[in-house]
């Protein structure tokens, strides 16, 4: 019962979407554009929007200056390193309140979601305390540490709404054909848990990556991951528009095209399964 | 199915998670409660006493506080009625068939993934700068005076990078909604005569109501706490005229190094931020059971 729709509106509705979607993602682009001028072209008035003589200098100058590659280290280790400890402790937790719930689950399932509602200025000084104390500040290991607890429980959400869907009737089938244990997990479960799984990890990592309130206030020189590293470009020292914009779009671009492929997840992992 | 063996099997598995958030959650948070009730200031080591209810008193009359929790209300309001009446649009129009939609999805949705350093600085300097920013560049187009952003309407720039960075998360969890609507009752109702202003109003808005729901309790979880849109941009300045609660608390522990005081402002905070889960949690449960 497809309506026919006429191309008159079809081409309005092209020329209305691309001009917001270019307006909208602008910001993005002109830190692209502007990371290959030169310091002098990035702040050039009225400004150079294509002409202009393309340089790869400033990526130069942020790798050999600041040492760009170190941070971007820490991000990588901090939320790999986070992301996967969490799915370890995770998984079975979402696998045993998925496949065996108890009158708890619920319970257990919004008491989980209740420790993401703390704000983390709650806890701030106390942890910024008791990391001081055991030498865990500015160290990748405290940042793993407290990236692996605040998203732990979104990962068991995720975790537990695609587990759900994992009908319980194959489980059994594969029980009554005298299945192990072991060979149900290898060839049964398995296979049918890893869509969700790689999504939570994606999601996961994403969110590791672009936490900006505990890698600002737990790091300094050494472990600073890259939110941390773009963060001292505030200072007013001078205008370095073309060096910020080479970091940021570094900074940026792996994570864009991985969210890019996890939007669909994404609603699902945010609203906790309550939007799909 | 379960036996007990199983259950018991079930009941390990879930044992390390429940533990390490459990342990996560009370000993830091039973240590901001006790260290609200001293008085205790890094810079004096030694020195901590009891102090009572003093801390609250002070954090909760100091002028700062209003000034904070005004400032936080009006970030996560103006930043919440921007994104849910922007998503909306957006959602309608990524809704409608046209060239290179899929394209035009991915580039709305592309802010979301900025992290907030980035976007702050990016809005701060080469859009917002007074003299070489983009926004100057466009006002002196149009022969007006540029609007030096950030000191004269801080607050006011802050809710709209925050705004630019949860837009994209308004509109896909809306379109989202907005595509699971029933194709066949917006035909209907057009076959009834009902113009497009009248079938928005009553099938596609009531549909879209418990996705709003859930995008105006999500995005108040997480915008209560904005804390590096702030730090890189305003410093909570001029004044307190930027400074919301997370900031405020920030500032007190690791640039007053008030012990103290931050703790009891971390507690407010903590009552603030649960006022608003309740809800959330409620809304979430009854989907559970569904």
């Amino acid at each position: 019962m497809a309506r026919a729709i006429s191309t008159r509106r079809k081409l309005t509705f092209t020329a209305i979407g691309w001009l917001v979607g270019f307006v909208i993602f602008f910001p993005i682009l002109w830190t692209v554009l502007t990371s290959f001028k030169t310091e002098g072209e990035a702040i050039a008035s009225p400004p150079h929007f294509l002409f202009f003589d393309w340089t790869l200098q400033s990526y130069y100058e942020v790798q050999s200056r600041s040492n760009y590659f170190k941070h971007m280290m820490n991000s990588v280790v901090i939320s790999f390193g986070s992301t996967f400890i969490g799915l370890l402790v995770a998984i079975p937790a979402a696998w045993a309140m998925a496949f065996s719930p108890t009158k708890r689950t619920k319970d257990i399932m919004m008491w989980m979601l209740s420790t993401k509602m703390l704000p983390p200025v709650g806890v701030l000084v106390p942890i910024y305390l008791l990391f001081r104390d055991w030498g865990l500040l500015d160290t990748r290991l405290g940042l793993v540490i407290v990236l692996t607890m605040i998203n732990l429980p979104i990962i068991v959400w995720m975790l537990y709404t695609y587990f759900k869907e994992i009908p319980g009737e194959i489980l059994e089938a594969s029980r009554m054909d005298g299945a192990s244990l072991a060979k149900e997990i290898v060839y049964v479960l398995t296979p049918m848990a890893v869509p969700g799984i790689a999504s939570t990890l994606l999601l996961n990592i994403i969110l590791a990556w672009n936490e900006a309130f505990w890698t600002l206030n737990l790091s300094a020189a050494s472990a600073a991951p890259l939110t941390a590293f773009i963060a001292s470009y505030s200072s007013p020292e001078g205008l370095f528009w073309a060096k910020l914009s080479a970091a940021s779009t570094l900074a940026i671009a792996p994570i864009l095209i991985l969210g890019w492929f996890s939007q669909r997840q994404l609603v699902r992992g945010l609203t906790f399964g309550a939007v799909k | 199915m379960a036996t007990l063996q199983t259950r018991s099997a079930a009941r390990l598995m879930m044992t390390p998670a429940v533990l390490m958030l459990f342990v996560w959650m009370i000993v830091p948070l039973a240590m901001t409660l006790y260290f609200s009730l001293l008085r205790y200031n890094l810079l004096m080591p030694g020195m901590e006493e009891w102090a009572g209810t003093l801390n609250y008193r002070y954090f909760l009359t100091d002028p700062a506080f209003g000034a904070a929790l005004l400032n936080t209300l009006l970030l996560v309001g103006g930043v919440l009625l921007i994104t849910l009446v922007g998503g909306t649009l957006l959602a309608l129009l990524l809704d409608q068939p046209f060239f290179g939609q899929g394209i035009v999805r991915l580039l709305v949705i592309a802010p979301f993934f900025v992290m907030p350093t980035v976007s702050a600085l990016v809005w701060k300097n080469m859009l917002m700068h007074p003299v070489y920013g983009i926004f100057a560049w466009i006002a002196r187009l149009f022969g007006l005076q540029p609007v030096d952003w950030l000191s004269s309407l801080p607050l006011f720039s802050v809710t709209m990078i925050v705004a630019w960075q949860w837009l994209p998360f308004a509109t896909l969890i809306l379109l989202t909604a907005l595509q699971s609507l029933d194709e066949e009752q917006k035909e209907a109702a057009e076959m009834d005569g009902a113009g497009p202003v009248s079938r928005f109003i009553h099938i596609v808005l009531p549909h879209l109501a418990r996705a709003m729901t859930v995008v105006v309790l999500i995005e108040t979880i997480f915008l209560l706490s904005v804390f590096a849109e702030i730090l890189v941009t305003t410093n909570g300045g001029p004044g307190t005229e930027s400074t919301n609660i997370t900031y405020l608390v920030y500032a007190q522990a690791l640039l007053q190094f008030d012990v103290g005081g931050a703790s009891a402002g971390g507690i407010v905070a903590v009552i603030l931020a649960n006022i608003v889960a309740i809800f959330l949690i409620r809304l979430i449960g009854k989907n559970l059971e569904a």
